[in-house]
């Protein structure tokens, strides 16, 4: 390492820190074009969709103890569970099947 | 609710993502350690940065000294999606409270704070914004912290089970509104497949996550947009509702 790792994270946070930062200053009104409107409506339903599946698959020691969770999580979330108790009962169902496999 | 109740309802959203943080950050720790980073120098950059990908994409331009217009270069990129989050969030936020509450709003937009915030009921106010990240921000340090002091606090098991706290609170919040609209529901179903599509797919597959995530939010999300219009300022899902 020949260059400055001090340097380097000024970099990353300060980069990090104005795409978080830019939007949340420069709009500052609410946006009345009903597209937009619409557009940032379903912004978050596709993207944490998105970053769920199928990603959640590989996430833990083994796919089967992965599918588990998955379903758990599907099933709790379905049944109005609260934010928590749906995260980890996930946890609980991974740790379970990895348990009862030996993987 | 006052101030106070809506910090605390910050705080116990925030409990599940910390966990999950301390689960990822293990791993960055790990990992920064075999990089040869300094513990403190490893917590600087989880602290300054709170973001998982960035973070391990900026450890190996570290090592492999890479320039420093690479490093913000390829932070722009792997992070340009906290720029629709930031958009949404904008919109989302109470505009009741002062101005200079953005700046400290924006330190705690991740994948996971910002999902829980746009599945809080009505406007947003910085305070749950604050009670998220004043739990969510000290697991990720922490569980650097402990990544690079000992590879062996944590059992695997343990590690392995907590990786998906954080998928599991993303499906608490897409679920229970998906249930009663019938819009959000297939949304939610099509993003699934086409990012199944998207990480099978040959030629698709060569594509980062952040632009997989970048890349489908826009085509989705725009194409459900210009379907279906949402007119009021609160969309009514009551009347879709099957119960």
């Amino acid at each position: 390492m020949s260059r400055n790792i001090y340097i380097y994270i000024l970099v990353m946070a300060g980069v990090t820190y104005l795409i978080r930062l830019l939007p949340l200053t420069l709009i500052r009104k609410e946006i009345k074009n009903t597209y937009i409107r619409s557009f940032l409506y379903y912004v978050p339903y596709v993207t944490l969709s998105v970053m769920t599946f199928p990603a959640i698959l590989g996430a833990t020691a083994n796919p089967w103890s992965a599918a588990a969770g998955f379903a758990a999580a599907l099933i709790l979330a379905y049944m109005r569970k609260s934010l928590i108790s749906v995260s980890l009962i996930s946890c609980a169902s991974v740790f379970l099947v990895e348990l009862v496999t030996g993987i | 609710m006052n101030r106070r109740n809506i910090f605390a309802a910050g705080i116990r959203d925030g409990i599940p993502i910390c966990l999950g943080y301390i689960a990822v950050s293990f791993t960055f720790g790990i990992m920064a350690k075999n990089a040869g980073i300094s513990v403190w120098e490893a917590v600087l950059i989880s602290a300054s940065n709170l973001t998982s990908a960035g973070q391990f994409a900026g450890l190996s331009l570290i090592t492999s000294a890479s320039s420093y217009w690479e490093m913000a270069v390829t932070q722009l990129v792997i992070n340009l999606r906290y720029c629709l989050m930031s958009c949404a969030l904008s919109q989302k936020l109470d505009a009741r409270f002062p101005f200079f509450h953005r700046f400290f709003v924006a330190y705690g937009v991740t994948d996971e704070i910002f999902g829980v915030s746009v599945g809080a009921k009505g406007k947003l106010s910085p305070f749950y914004s604050y009670g998220v990240i004043s739990v969510a921000a000290p697991g990720w340090v922490l569980g650097t912290f402990l990544g690079i002091v000992s590879g062996s606090v944590l059992p695997a098991r343990v590690i392995s089970a907590l990786s998906v706290a954080l998928y599991g609170m993303f499906i608490a919040i897409i679920i229970p509104p998906s249930r009663d609209d019938r819009i959000l529901r297939y949304l939610v179903i099509i993003s699934m497949f086409l990012s199944f599509i998207f990480t099978v797919m040959p030629v698709l597959n060569r594509i980062s996550s952040g632009f997989r995530i970048i890349i489908l939010t826009l085509m989705i999300a725009g194409a459900a947009a210009w379907l279906f219009p949402v007119s009021e300022e609160e969309p009514d899902v009551s009347k879709e509702s099957k119960q």
